[in-house]
């Protein structure tokens, strides 16, 4: 198991966001699906421990996640968030930033063109991308990280149908490579279908 | 500079037709500031006079550990200020409070050990209210700024942390800004002393009756004095409070726990 979830619990504002979750996430691909508010999100940053739960307990590779260290646990699981957020710079300003942080030699056309990235998209700045071409650059920058888990919430929620058919095809090309495991939250059940070999349910 | 100068209390009586005039266009245009002008005339009468006498008292007794102890107490109560400002930060007190005793200290401990003032109450007293009143209008911008960049990036800095950066580096750019925000003042008006505004201290002094040379040079030792002032608070302030935003395993605390007090 990548992932083992036990009685998983975290409250935010005297409200439960999680409750008693409890689930397996195996290696490969997996897509979480599940009603706005069943903690899709929370879910996510609880396993590269942007948040860590109330109640319950998180293994990672069989190991409980609160032992790794969270700043190289975020590297080797990284997290791509539901809206864009590179940093100001060029795209490949921000590529570089997350290869230095991982100590990570940075092939920069490689990693664009796993995004789904055309190579003269290094030099654009970032506020001169669409918000599709945003959430591509937000993905190469975590695949330059080389991460052995891939999170990502919602990665389409914002796009139109041809810039979500690029960020599907992206990720169904790093499917095949097989050499990542993706989770994946959406609310789309079709997609879930699409990207993930399970889907797992949120109530 | 032993120069004096006599005013009688007619003459303050006579400057608040001033203040008369200022009550007069708030009414006049509706600016709703009357009682304000009010209540501020009232304060600026009790409290300067206060301290006034305090000073007196202080200059007469001629103790530097009376000077420390007053140094000590306009921290204190600048740091309950400025603590208003920065009400997104939490837990801002301690920052502020350390932010204006290290600014205080160190600048006045510079200008005595430099040889600039002596070590006596009529340089420390003046000075030093300058140096911590300027030392926390700075903080307080700066944890201002702080404070609203912070809630303005969090989807960025979140981001920047899921790539596995310290609190440090992800907070970087916010805590570049609140500090430029608090220390511009002080250098914009440096650029334009003398052209814009006439500085309080350099007025008072010629108005008393120094010579020019010697208002100005005063003018601009306490212009450098204020310009180390201010960054040393806004610098400590801003990275002393930045760290309240993240928990020890750098994530990010969700607002309403991180509750301002």
């Amino acid at each position: 198991m990548l992932f083992e979830l036990r009685e998983v619990g975290l409250d935010r504002a005297g409200r439960a966001v999680l409750d008693s979750f409890s689930a397996g996430i195996p290696e490969g691909s997996t897509a979480i699906v599940g009603p706005s508010g069943a903690g899709k999100s929370t879910l996510l940053r609880l396993l590269n421990r942007l948040a860590d739960p109330d109640r319950g307990e998180i293994d990672y590779r069989g190991r409980p996640l609160d032992t790794y260290e969270p700043l190289a646990l975020r590297q080797e699981v990284a997290l791509v968030p539901q809206l864009p957020a590179l940093l100001e710079g060029t795209v490949e300003s921000n590529l570089r930033y997350a290869a230095e942080l991982a100590g990570e030699p940075l092939a920069v056309e490689e990693t664009l063109a796993r995004a789904g990235l055309a190579p003269d998209f290094a030099d654009r700045d970032v506020t001169r991308l669409s918000v599709g071409e945003q959430q591509r650059a937000m993905l190469a920058r975590a695949l330059a990280q080389r991460p052995a888990v891939l999170l990502l919430d919602e990665p389409t929620s914002a796009l139109d149908h041809a810039a979500r058919d690029r960020i599907e095809a992206a990720l169904a090309e790093l499917r095949r490579e097989q050499e990542i495991s993706i989770v994946l939250v959406s609310h789309d059940p079709e997609q879930a279908r699409r990207l993930g070999d399970q889907v797992l349910e949120m109530p | 500079m032993s120069t004096s100068i006599h005013v009688e209390l007619w003459q303050v009586a006579a400057s608040l037709v001033l203040v008369a005039l200022a009550a007069a266009i708030s009414r006049w245009q509706r600016a709703d500031l009357e009682r304000d002008i009010v209540v501020a005339t009232a304060r600026s009468i009790v409290q300067l006079t206060l301290v006034g006498y305090a000073i007196k008292l202080i200059f007469d007794v001629d103790s530097i550990w009376l000077v420390v102890a007053l140094l000590a107490v306009m921290v204190l109560f600048g740091a309950i200020t400025a603590r208003h400002r920065a009400a997104k930060v939490p837990r801002s007190f301690g920052p502020l409070l350390i932010a204006l005793a290290l600014a205080g200290a160190s600048t006045l401990g510079l200008v005595v050990a430099l040889g600039i003032f002596d070590p006596t109450p009529r340089y420390l007293v003046p000075v030093g209210g300058m140096v911590i009143g300027n030392a926390m209008t700075a903080s307080a911008v700066a944890l201002n700024r702080l404070g609203d960049e912070m809630g303005d990036a969090r989807a960025r800095i979140e981001a920047t942390l899921a790539l596995g950066a310290t609190a440090r580096e992800a907070a970087a750019p916010t805590v570049r800004r609140a500090l430029r925000s608090g220390m511009i003042a002080l250098v914009d008006s440096t650029k334009t002393t003398g052209l814009i505004f006439f500085p309080g201290t350099m007025v008072g002094m010629l108005l008393a009756g120094a010579s020019p040379t010697d208002a100005v040079r005063l003018q601009l030792i306490l212009l450098y004095t204020l310009l180390g002032s201010v960054s040393i608070s806004a610098l400590v302030a801003t990275l002393l409070a930045y760290r309240h935003f993240f928990t020890p395993a750098a994530q990010l605390r969700e607002p309403e726990t991180a509750s301002p007090r």
